[in-house]
């Protein structure tokens, strides 16, 4: 059991980077247009070349 | 060949790509933004064209296309009057945009949705965390791992649950300590009381080497009722938004002629008898009487009516209406504040204060719900003290789950789901519902009133009756010539090759004149070709009159939307008849109705007795759907318990309409209402199965056989049988 001592803080670990990662792109505004964003990976990079 | 001399009058005003620099904001740095909606944009390429389109234009620094809500947001480094433009180039690449101008309020309610998903987000890490250490506790014994590890399995839930609680339990503490603090209470009483409590007793247990700890109900309970929150508030964001933007139009100036002198007048201080000079595109600021000059004026504002009336000495005008081809002078009837238009605008402020009445079914449940789960919890804590010789910690703790297990996460989805679902069909559709609770009143309607113009019909003018080529020709190509809406409408009706005219003329408020092979070629009101004045049908008329020739007519009628019939039809089956209301004449009025079917019919309505009729029909306890798309109706779709507009309804009227709906298919509305009637019939369901669930689980807390295992999966069950059963509706027709 002891092997917990690790492994439970690792997963806590991998669980924050996670979460990390949705804070970052809920600041983003990723979350605003969630249709818009599957339909534009149709569009050509070069004519609309402002990615954000 | 003749001396050219086309002489193009083309009064431009009220076209598109007008007055958005009004809507423009400035930044601090000089730059402006816009936002406006889009319609018509269904895929990437549209999104693609219309935001390349804007970024190849003078000064645009960056265009982004929100495909979600239609909303366009346009930035500039240029003068506010560029916005213009930048509407044309969109609507010249076959797109509707309207003024989108509900803007600052929508900025905050964005960040109330940032708010709720970030408790969201925080909550299911949390939820996922937790259950990796809570399978270990359920299915195992102490025996087999030992207390040691239970502790610290239990130690590490704590340590997640307790800030979790405390971050993502705030949207429902900060309601119920406003519901309290107000003297009342709602759903989120007993959930925070729940919440609060099952982390106090848990860390309690967690200390004293206890065997239950319910960190992970806790955890959970937040994590469902979020996702039913932030859902509620998707649904919810759209709401209805005041509409009196529309007087600002009065806060301009007026010219007026005092003593032979052009004086410039704030529109507020005009005074009853003031002579004031309209110049052609001019809005009229004021009711009055017109006892100068001859022009056309567009009073669609105020009417409905899509054909401009002439106007000419004596004639009753309106402020909101628009002269459109040459200047008028007018003598002030009334002063701006009583104009017919503030008199719209101030019904309006009324119907929309006694709309607030309205109790959601959401609401209504938690009302019988709270002081049921309350009691209920007091008389398991009291009961197991007193009469089951419990100690007080253990018979709190039986309490605490009572409260957790009857915590309403199936209630709390029940309403939300079905309403995202439905909004999001019904938005495929090109029906826009703005607020969520729309469809709940909308299916319960039953009567509707209706309007005419633009909503049954297409409110365009289409040529009818039928000529020879040759004089449809000739009044084409001569129609060419001007943007009165009735020249476009008989261009329209005609496609071949046009004619050369020459010497062509407008004549303001009566019609055209050319030349064509040496003869005079004129085109317009029946005095205009030298006919006396004749009284005409449902239809409204020009005439074309060629030197040495028998004058002739071209009839026009505003069309029936195709499918304005069978939609009405179809409300008849469910035995409801709309009710046709309108400002137009008896006759056209008439007409319509009897192609439509519909048996009631009231023709030459003011907006004060639209208004008047609906508070009729609502104090005898109907409940009214208003479809509507003029100034005229405003007052009554914001007043009525439900209103659709169509999407080419004037801004006013969409703002105080419910649900918008896009395109020429009047079925929509039908379509609407049968979708509100299935999203309630599976609201309904959704509270039976969320209450079949409480009546197996409150007897199981309330004995004290509720585990945290047992716990999680009723919750989880039962959301999930609601989620299901929600989906149903993707599937039905």
């Amino acid at each position: 059991m002891s092997v917990l001592i690790y492994l439970v803080p690792i997963a806590l670990f991998l669980g924050l980077l996670g979460l990390g990662g949705f804070v970052w792109s809920l600041r983003n505004n990723q979350y605003e247009d969630l249709e818009g964003a599957a339909q534009r990976i149709l569009i050509d990079e070069d004519d609309s070349g402002n990615a954000r | 060949m003749e001396r050219q001399n086309l002489s193009y009058v083309t009064p431009v005003h009220g076209e598109i790509g007008e007055g958005y620099e009004l809507l423009a904001k400035s930044q601090a740095d000089g730059s402006h933004s816009l936002s406006v909606l889009v319609s018509g944009a269904y895929c990437a390429a549209c999104i693609q064209k219309i935001e390349s389109t804007l970024k190849k234009q003078d000064h645009v620094i960056n265009a982004r296309l929100n495909f979600s809500t239609g909303r366009l947001a346009i930035d500039w480094n240029g003068p506010a009057a560029n916005a213009n433009r930048y509407v044309c180039a969109i609507e010249n690449l076959g797109y509707g945009v309207r003024p989108y101008d509900v803007a600052v309020e929508k900025e905050l309610l964005d960040d109330e949705e940032r708010f709720l998903l970030m408790c969201l987000g925080i909550a299911g890490f949390a939820m996922g965390n937790i259950m990796l250490v809570s399978v270990g506790l359920w299915t195992t014994t102490a025996e087999t791992m030992g207390i040691v590890t239970r502790d610290f399995m239990h130690w590490i839930s704590a340590i997640i649950a307790l800030p979790t609680i405390l971050f993502s339990g705030r949207p429902f503490f900060r309601s119920a300590f406003s519901a309290l603090k107000a003297g009342h209470t709602n759903m989120d009483v007993p959930i925070s009381i729940g919440i609060t409590l099952a982390g106090c007793m848990s860390l309690l247990e967690t200390i004293n080497h206890g065997e239950h700890a319910y960190f992970d109900s806790a955890v959970m309970l937040i994590f469902f009722l979020l996702i039913g929150r932030y859902f509620d508030f998707r649904a919810r964001k759209n709401a209805r938004s005041a509409a009196t933007d529309l007087l600002s139009s009065m806060n301009g100036f007026a010219t007026v002629v005092e003593s032979g002198k052009h004086v410039h007048v704030p529109i507020r201080q005009l005074k009853q008898g003031h002579i004031i000079l309209i110049a052609a595109g001019e809005t009229i600021p004021v009711d009055g009487l017109v006892i100068d000059g001859m022009s056309d004026i567009d009073v669609s504002l105020v009417t409905g009516e899509t054909i401009p009336v002439n106007a000419a000495l004596g004639l009753q005008v309106y402020a909101g209406t628009l002269n459109l081809t040459a200047p008028l002078t007018v003598r002030v009837g009334k002063e701006a504040e009583n104009s017919l238009l503030a008199d719209i605008v101030r019904l309006m402020e009324k119907a929309g204060q006694g709309q607030a009445l309205y109790v959601r079914l959401a609401d209504k449940v938690a009302r019988m719900y709270t002081p049921v789960v309350h009691s209920v919890a007091a008389a398991a804590f009291l009961g197991w003290t007193f009469f089951g010789s419990m100690a007080w910690e253990e018979a709190l703790m039986i309490a605490v789950t009572v409260l957790i297990i009857t915590c309403p996460c199936a209630l709390g989805l029940a309403v939300p789901i079905v309403q995202v679902l439905a909004t999001g069909r019904l938005m495929k559709r090109g029906i826009l519902v703005k607020s969520g609770d729309a469809l709940e009143r909308l299916a319960v309607i039953d009567t509707i009133l209706m309007d005419k113009t633009g909503t049954l019909t297409l409110g365009k003018p289409v040529l009818t009756s039928a000529y020879t080529v040759e004089t449809l020709q000739i009044a084409a190509s001569l129609a060419a010539h001007s943007a009165h809406p009735l020249s476009k409408a008989l261009v329209d009706g005609y496609n071949g090759p046009l004619l050369t005219l020459t010497h062509i003329q407008e004549y303001p408020g009566q019609g055209l004149e050319g030349l064509y092979n040496g003869k005079t070629v004129r085109l317009g009101s029946r005095g205009w070709c030298g006919l006396p004045d004749a009284a005409h049908g449902d239809h409204i008329e020009i005439w074309l009159d060629v030197e040495e020739r028998e004058p002739v007519a071209f009839h026009f009628c505003d069309q029936l939307r195709s499918d304005s019939a069978d939609t009405i039809r179809k409300f008849q089956q469910d035995n409801l008849s709309p009710i046709l209301i309108s400002g137009d004449r008896g006759i056209v009025v008439e007409t319509i109705a009897k192609k439509c079917g519909i048996t009631q019919y009231h023709a030459e309505k003011s907006p004060s007795d639209k208004f008047r009729m609906l508070e009729t029909l609502k104090s005898a306890g109907h409940k009214v759907l208003m479809v509507g798309d003029g100034l005229n109706d405003a007052p009554t779709l914001a007043g009525a318990n439900v209103s659709i507009a169509p999407g080419t309804a004037i801004g006013i009227a969409q703002n105080a309409a419910d649900i918008i709906f896009m395109g020429d298919r009047f079925d929509a509305v039908y379509e609407t209402y049968n979708t509100a009637r299935l999203t309630q019939k599976l609201v309904k369901q959704n509270f039976i199965l969320a209450v079949l669930y409480n009546m197996v689980a409150i007897p199981m807390a309330v004995c004290g056989m509720v585990t945290p295992l047992v716990a999680a999966l009723a919750m989880s069950g039962s959301s999930l049988v609601v989620i299901a059963n929600s989906f149903r509706l993707r599937f039905s027709k």
